[in-house]
């Protein structure tokens, strides 16, 4: 750890972290657009994202006459945990000094975090509808949680660390091989993203007023620079798993060095896989309907049991 | 010559505390002695607990004592070691707690015709009771002051005795509190036997072999379970701590849990010896379940203070899941990972302590100024009192596990420590070992839940009853006992590195071992097993939380100086354009629950009622809909009802014998008479 | 003891088709509807002649590829075209058999699997092939079906579980011993066919006789009741 401590490395990781922040929305534009493509409907614009929160950001804040302390706080702190959780995973540099600050746990624990005061804010105006999502909310996101550590535990099993620049460190040193355990791991992690991120067919970011709705009845109430907010760590939370799984998975072109070939190389390999990912999500939101509330709990079953038998075929079968 | 030792600080200790119950002897003549001298003497051996807690902890050798009390030739042998200092820090931190809460919440008693003196001089003996357990140094001693601190916890859940509700209660629980504590004697009775003497000196050299060893760690595992409540013998917790008063239940789910903890990794880690690895799956395996049943559980209740005593059932599964890590990890001979799991135990431990103490406060606080108990009555109490309201979020994160907040770093610890698990030999350990923590995993994030729905329905939205809708703030000295163990929840959160060095030292002292690298690279990063493995630097993570609150401040503060008299705009809620909303309308605390208990389903044995009152004109419209739903616990079914029919139909069998012809009872004379003659020829 | 990631390529693909069939014993416990079971039996029969093959490659046993196409002709495309065709006849194609409890099937599942690991350990130490590692699988794999056998309803997804059932074990003969002698071998594969064949004329007379295929409703062939 102690050898990339240094004054450069911080504020490389600074300037990633920045950068991270900043491109989110175009993830999620992106999958949006390769969405419409598919659907045969004109796709937004590419900045439309960045308009929406522009114009979000300059409108009058609202606030319903029971909401509390808690209801305006919590926009910022789930704004703050997503960024947080941003800083500390290997984007396009594998080793920053960040992720020594919070492993893998740490970063489940951080977005568990922005998820509770998200569920506060949805119960603290006192509608069915807040109240409805956050129970909804909640309730996934603790099934979900025994599928994420499953992974995170063959990861670390694996690379015998829980730091996130250690493991991609591992992978890249490591000769490519065929492990059965990663292939579930991915497929897992696929499924709890989907489910954490609120996709299709779990929860759809695209409608209101549904009565399967998870997230956006949550942030019914919110209004002004509250819900640019909002819906800015909601784009932020897509892209930081949609750049967890591609990197710690698929981590090669990632840099290791400050060198500014290998940092354009990583740049164009990053765009390239998460293009492809999320092409590869507006594909199947395209293909898959949205699923009944009582399915999902069998939906995240699936997503442990791939968990778990990626872990057991770690143990069993690459016990070398 | 006077020497000074850490062991005259426990003996001031528990004079302060048995001097405060004497005070409180006038209490019921004179109100005004609990508020100056009662709580004060409780307070001020709180603080001489936590000063013999650090001299104990500073590095100085175990202070051995004896005692002139009890039998005369039957001395009270005292040792304050690391450990015990450790469990006398934690008792005296709760105590300090309770006695700033105290005069405010009992001032309710005061017009009622319950006695304040006994009140006080059960507290008292409570304490004392508690403070002398985790310094006793031989079975004899142990399990007086044992009983001292079953029998006046007793009085104390029966307290509100004019309910019928809580004598029953409180019999549960004394009937419990017996059946454990004869255990717990059998097992010391094991190692006596053995070693030639009831001290605990004697006992470590009793040499037993493994199957005496097994024994005795199984009745201690029961003895010290039924206290400590884990599952299936957890049943009295959730009668027994809701009706205690609230700050009696603060000391009993914080601190009295702890001892039996204590004491069972006295008995384990310290008495017994070598570990087998077989003990450790088993209390894996008891936590793991005690765990999930109690967050399960806890998820259906809408008593806030049964709630909380099943969220104490299940820390107390996450205490041993780490104890159980601990001794496979021992057993297997890696003390550097066996040690991490004693201390994430032992962390764990501190942080419920904290935490719990705090909630019960909270809802002591409510209960007293919101009149309320069940949650489905309360909403909207941030309003009314924001500074409960806080501390009790504070409350909530922590025991949620959430960064940068104290229970977060101790089940970090326990997942660091069963990543570990690769180390080991056995196949099938490597297998079970990750499940459990999944296990962890599930019931910690069902904990935060939990606490949303807690706190939500609790704290936010609209009132749901007159009540509560002109609830107060609490006093100030309530105020402020919750500010301190929020702070200290904060500051344990936030300083995992110190803590995880001192109590590295109590693993030296009982095991030999301690860990090493969790704190090399200072106070900044904690590193359980090397840095690169991995690393947590809490103060970095609050840092980053509190540019996100510092930012909510900039903006809060700028828009109030640009529009000085005009805070934000506030409107009817949107609520998607129905009507206006009233409390009626919120989601419920048995509604926040209905997904959890749609898909757990066969986990609860739930009675759910609707009652439906039609309108008699128009007989498909209902005027009045009520919903009642409460949970059973599946222990009675499945355990407490088996055992009772067990002894019943065991009793009939025994009880035909009794003939009551006299002739009968003469023959059994003579058929014992020749039987033992027998014997002994 | 070399590095997994040393291992030539074809050694870790048939590891992951070995973690690909254990996949497809779990999915076919969950599976309640007919025709996704069998479905995911004809996966089941196309993973295990892949991997057939790929130990006949890595190997080079020759009569190892017969059994691969056997297997392929057989258990991924026979055999589940005979079973979805007399569903179809019988109507029961589209039925659900629903999964007793799911979530504790799958837990006892993954504990089974654990329980074969650790029943196989010494076997390991014995035997050098490279397909040793696979055994604790096919092991769970017969264990899953068995669990599959007793946990279902219907005689349809029974006679998956059956089917299920000898590909544990021809799967274990496959990585315990490279494969039984091929008279053996066409012996058993013969046997299986015959026994669809079977079952298939079974279910026609169970159904006239008592009007179900619930298998539950077989106890009111007891005498006793009568």
């Amino acid at each position: 750890m102690a050898d990339y401590l240094n004054l450069a490395g911080w504020l490389a990781a600074l300037a990633q972290t920045v950068l991270f922040v900043a491109i989110a929305p175009l993830f999620a534009n992106w999958v949006k657009r390769a969405k419409c493509t598919l659907q045969n409907r004109r796709p937004p614009p590419w900045l439309q994202p960045y308009r929406d929160l522009r114009r979000l950001f300059g409108k009058e804040v609202v606030l319903a006459h029971t909401a509390s302390h808690v209801f305006r706080i919590a926009p910022y702190i789930v704004f703050g945990t997503a960024v947080l959780a941003a800083s500390i995973i290997p984007f396009i540099l594998a080793e920053i000094p960040f992720a020594a600050m919070a492993d893998a746990i740490v970063l489940v624990g951080t977005l568990a975090l922005g998820r509770f005061f998200l569920a506060l804010a949805g119960l603290d105006v006192g509608t069915s509808f807040g109240g409805m999502g956050s129970s909804r909310e909640m309730t996934f996101a603790a099934l979900a949680e025994p599928a994420m550590l499953m992974v995170v535990f063959t990861l670390a099993m694996l690379a015998s660390s829980t730091n996130l620049s250690t493991v991609v460190g591992f992978f890249l040193e490591q000769p490519l091989a065929l492990r059965p355990s990663l292939l579930f791991g991915l497929l897992a992690l696929l499924l709890v993203g989907i489910a954490e991120t609120g996709r299709i067919p779990v929860d759809n970011p695209a409608t209101h007023l549904e009565l399967t709705m998870i997230h956006e009845a949550m942030i019914l109430e919110y209004t002004g620079r509250h819900l640019a907010l909002m819906e800015y760590a909601s784009q932020l939370k897509l892209a930081i798993y949609a750049v967890l799984t591609v990197n710690l998975f698929l981590p090669w072109g990632i840099s290791r060095t400050l060198d500014p070939a290998s940092v354009g190389i990583a740049v164009l390999a990053l765009t390239a896989k998460l293009a492809v990912l999320g092409a590869l999500l507006a594909l199947a939101e395209t293909l898959v309907a949205k699923m009944r509330l009582f399915r999902v709990p069998t939906f995240l079953a699936v997503a442990f049991t791939l968990s778990l038998i990626g872990m057991l075929s770690f143990i069993m079968l690459e016990g070398h | 010559m006077f020497e000074f030792s850490p062991a005259m600080l426990v003996y001031a200790a528990v004079c302060s505390t048995l001097a405060g119950g004497f005070a409180s002897l006038f209490a019921d003549r004179w109100p005004a002695v609990q508020k100056f001298l009662v709580f004060p003497l409780l307070g001020l051996s709180g603080v001489v607990s936590i000063a013999a807690c650090l001299a104990a902890l500073s590095g100085a050798p175990a202070v051995t004592d004896e005692l002139a009390l009890g039998l005369p030739w039957l001395q009270w042998h005292v040792r304050l070691d690391s450990l015990s200092g450790f469990f006398l820090g934690v008792i005296g931190l709760i105590t300090l707690a309770v006695s700033a809460f105290g005069p405010g919440y009992v001032r309710e008693y005061s017009n009622s015709h319950y006695s304040l003196a006994l009140l006080g001089v059960m507290t008292a003996l409570f304490v004392a009771g508690m403070q002398l357990v985790v310094v006793a140094d031989d079975a004899f001693a142990f399990m007086v002051a044992w009983e001292l601190m079953s029998v006046a916890s007793y009085f104390l859940v029966a307290f509100e005795h004019e309910e019928a509700a809580n004598r029953r209660a409180a019999f549960l629980y004394l009937l419990m509190a017996q059946v454990g504590a004869i255990l717990i004697l059998l097992s010391f009775g094991v190692l006596a036997a053995h070693g030639g003497d009831f001290t605990f000196a004697a006992m470590r050299h009793a040499g037993l072999t493994p199957l005496w060893a097994a024994a005795s760690f199984g009745l201690g595992l029961l003895g010290f379970g039924m206290k400590a409540g884990i599952v299936p013998l957890h049943v009295w917790l959730p009668e027994a701590h809701p009706v205690a008063p609230s700050h009696i239940s603060a000391l009993m789910s914080g601190v009295m849990l702890k001892v039996a903890v204590y004491g069972f990794i006295r008995l384990v880690f310290d008495l017994l010896g070598d570990p087998h690895w077989s003990w450790g799956v088993v209390v894996l395996a008891v936590g793991s379940v005690t765990s999930l049943y109690g967050v399960l559980y806890a998820l259906v209740q809408h008593d806030l203070k049964r709630l909380l005593a099943y969220h104490s059932v299940e820390n107390i599964g996450i205490i041993y899941i780490g104890l159980g890590l601990a001794l496979i990890f021992f057993s297997a001979n890696l003390p550097a990972f066996g040690v991490l799991g004693l201390i994430a135990a032992l962390y764990h431990t501190l942080n419920h302590a904290l935490f719990k103490s705090l909630l019960f406060l909270g809802a002591g606080a409510l209960l007293q100024h919101g009149h309320e108990r069940d949650l489905e009555h309360m909403g909207g109490l941030i309003r009314r009192m924001p500074w409960t309201a806080l501390f009790f979020l504070i409350g909530c994160l922590s025991i949620s596990a959430l960064p940068p907040f104290n229970g977060f770093v101790s089940e970090w610890l326990t997942f660091q420590t069963a990543l570990q698990a690769t180390t080991l030999e056995s196949g099938v350990l490597r297998a079970v070992i990750p499940i459990s923590a999944a296990v962890l995993a599930l019931s910690g994030a069902l904990a935060a839940t939990c606490f949303v729905k807690v706190y939500g329905v609790a704290f936010l939205g609209q009132a749901r009853s007159r009540k509560v809708r002109h609830a107060r703030e609490a006093s100030h000295g309530m105020v402020l006992a919750q500010a301190v163990l929020a702070c200290l929840c904060l500051l344990f959160g936030v300083l995992p590195t110190t803590t995880v060095e001192f109590l590295s030292r109590i693993s030296v002292d009982l095991t030999g071992f301690g860990v090493t690298a969790a704190t090399r690279q200072g106070w900044l990063w904690l590193t359980p097993i090397a840095p690169e493995v991995a690393s947590y630097s809490a103060p970095l993570v609050l840092l980053g939380v509190l540019l996100a609150l510092g930012a909510w401040a900039a903006v809060y503060f700028s828009s109030r100086k640009r529009r000085l008299v005009q805070p934000l705009p506030r409107r009817d809620a949107w609520d998607c354009g129905f009507g206006p909303l009233t409390p009626r309308m919120q989601y419920s605390a048995s509604a926040f629950a209905m997904p959890i208990r749609h898909i757990f389903r066969p986990a609860w044995r739930l009675h759910e009622e609707k009652v439906r009152e039609m309108d008699p004109q128009l007989s498909t419209r209902p005027l009045q809909l009520r919903y009642l739903m409460h949970a059973d616990d599946l222990s009675w079914q499945y355990f407490y009802l088996p055992v009772e029919r067990f002894v019943q139909g065991a009793a009939r069998r025994v009880g035909r014998i009794q003939t009551g012809h006299l002739r009968h009872y003469l023959a059994y004379s003579f058929f014992t008479l020749i039987a033992l003659l027998w014997l002994i020829t | 003891m070399t590095a997994y990631a040393d291992l030539p390529l074809i050694e870790q693909l048939i590891r992951t088709f070995a973690a690909l069939i254990l996949v497809s014993s779990f999915a076919l416990l969950a599976q309640a509807r007919v025709v996704a079971a069998i479905q995911v039996f004809a996966w089941q029969g196309f993973l295990l002649s892949a991997l057939t093959a790929l130990v006949a490659w890595n190997s080079g046993l020759p009569h190892l590829y017969i059994s691969a196409v056997l297997s392929l002709v057989l258990k991924a495309l026979f055999i589940p075209w005979l079973l979805i065709r007399q569903s179809r006849r019988l109507g029961i194609l589209r039925d659900f058999d629903a999964v007793i409890r799911p979530g504790l099937t799958l837990m006892a599942a993954g504990t089974l699997v654990i329980f074969c690991y650790n029943v196989v350990i010494p076997v390991r130490e014995f035997t050098q092939i490279v397909t040793r590692d696979a055994i604790a699988v096919s092991l769970a794999l017969v264990m899953i079906s068995l669990l599959m056998l007793i946990t279902r309803r219907k005689a349809i997804t029974q006679v998956v579980a059956f089917m299920s059932l000898e590909n544990g074990l021809f799967f274990a003969a496959v990585t315990a011993t490279q494969g039984m002698p091929m008279v053996v071998e066409l012996g058993i594969a013969f046997d299986v066919l015959i026994a669809a064949v079977i079952f298939g004329v079974f279910f026609f007379h169970i159904r006239d006789s008592i009007e179900t295929l619930d298998v539950d409703q077989l106890s009111r062939l007891r005498e006793m009741d009568e």
